[in-house]
């Protein structure tokens, strides 16, 4: 299972959404896709269109800068974080 | 007991200040998880609140609240234009609600419409084939200031009628709910070419007299306009401000005469001129304007007024609110004549509105 962590500016706006989720995934996009069917709407927060991670949405996978065809290993840190934009 | 509400849309977050008496307020807020709101409004229908917002981190949505903005949530499920297609949404820019439905205005320009209280949305129209859209359907060509629809006006007399400013570009109106439009724009100056006849406006503000449906008015980029044939044609009556250039504007609900506008420096500055705090009210339909300053600062006052800043409510003795970007909102319930200011500290406002709730 990986472990993905999410950032605090997400949580808020789905109940029951913790921080971090243990998911069991073979990519950074297949992760997201199993967070959507637990928490609908989620998807769009942090993808547009294409679909393709939002500018200020940066995803690592053990400490590595990732894309959605990033690939999971079985014990991976998946950190999303919600990048600085602007004050 | 009725109250009055302002919803306020700022740079972070909605805030809700209400009132029993229009003299002492309540003010609640940061909301919306201080998401940078564009516009807020009250369904009179519903009683439900809804917020148009766009976040840099998490996308465009509209936040919606049942319990009168006890509790909020969002969504953004139908917005958005098809994955092949070149527009994106990059923002929620204006909303309005016709007959039960929501409609919320969008860069690239869109108008979407949600059935079943802002839970799934749905494209309502692009005004595909409008003069300009061949130009604003380019993603590399977005209207400046990137509000997309920048306003929705409805008639609460035709659900199928309603108006719509694209930014940059002008008004449209449409008489079957969307599927057909017509530009809006005669008699309209503009101070710089235009690649159509009928479009090329920059139409900051457009309002509608309650009280004469053939009545009304819009602050330009250029100019201070009025129709008297439900905005089918634009005389200009800008003489006597001393300013053509403003953002916010509002009419009187009862009086289809008397209008209000917030003249501003069009240059760098945009902030009231001379640094002293004034609204400008015309009583005679634009003939000649008055200077209203009582209870606003007039010592190095250099505020501004957007747009969507701006609202009347309809008491029979109106009261009137406008939001600076500097965080600070003013209310008169004369009609102008004086003015208090009921919050300040708050963020950038960027949009007022005003409802009746119980």
């Amino acid at each position: 299972m990986a472990q993905v962590q999410l950032p605090p500016t997400l949580t808020p706006l789905f109940d029951g959404l913790p921080r971090r989720v243990e998911i069991d995934a073979a990519t950074v996009a297949d992760a997201l896709a199993e967070l959507e069917q637990r928490w609908p709407g989620l998807h769009d927060r942090l993808c547009e269109p294409g679909p393709a991670l939002r500018q200020h949405i940066h995803v690592y996978v053990d400490q590595e800068r990732a894309q959605l065809d990033t690939r999971l290993e079985p014990r991976s840190r998946v950190h999303v974080v919600a990048a600085i934009s602007g004050g | 007991m009725a109250r009055t509400m302002l919803l306020i849309g700022t740079r972070k977050g909605a805030f809700l200040l209400e009132s029993e008496n229009r003299r002492d307020w309540e003010l609640r807020g940061p909301l919306c998880e201080s998401w940078p709101v564009y516009h807020a409004i009250h369904d009179a229908g519903t009683g439900a609140l809804y917020a148009a917002a766009a976040s840099e981190w998490h996308g465009s949505a509209v936040w919606r609240s049942t319990d009168l903005g006890e509790t909020w949530a969002l969504s953004s499920e139908g917005i958005g234009y098809d994955d092949d297609d070149p527009r994106k949404v990059s923002k929620v820019s204006s909303l309005a609600v016709r007959n039960g439905s929501v409609l919320v205005g969008v860069e690239a320009p869109g108008i979407f419409e949600s059935k079943d209280g802002g839970e799934t949305w749905s494209l309502l129209s692009t005004l595909a084939g409008q003069p300009g859209s061949e130009l604003w359907d380019d993603p590399a060509n977005q209207p400046p200031g990137h509000l997309g629809i920048s306003a929705l006006m409805t008639d609460d007399a035709d659900a199928d009628h309603f108006w719509t400013i694209v930014q940059g570009v002008g008004t449209f109106e449409t008489g079957d709910g969307g599927s057909t439009w017509a530009p809006r724009n005669k008699g309209l100056r503009a101070d710089w070419p235009r690649p159509h006849e009928e479009v090329g406006f920059c139409v900051h503000r457009l309002v509608r007299s309650p009280s004469d449906a053939s009545r009304m008015y819009q602050q330009n980029h250029v100019g201070v306009h009025r129709s008297d044939d439900g905005g089918h044609s634009w005389t200009e009556i800008t003489d006597g401000l001393p300013s053509e250039f403003g953002f916010a504007a509002a009419v009187h609900p009862h009086d289809r005469d008397t209008f209000y506008v917030i003249p501003l420096d069009p240059g760098h500055a945009r902030c009231m001129p001379e640094g002293e705090a004034a609204v400008w009210r015309t009583r005679n339909a634009g003939e000649s304007w008055e200077k209203l300053t009582r209870g606003l600062p007039q010592d190095h006052a250099h505020l501004g007024v957007l747009r969507a800043a701006m609202a009347a409510d309809r008491e029979d003795a109106p009261g009137l609110y406008f939001g600076t970007s500097t965080g600070q909102l003013f209310a008169s319930i004369d009609e102008g004549d004086s003015w208090s200011e009921i919050a300040a500290h708050l963020p950038p406002i960027w949009s007022v509105e005003v409802a009746k709730v119980e």
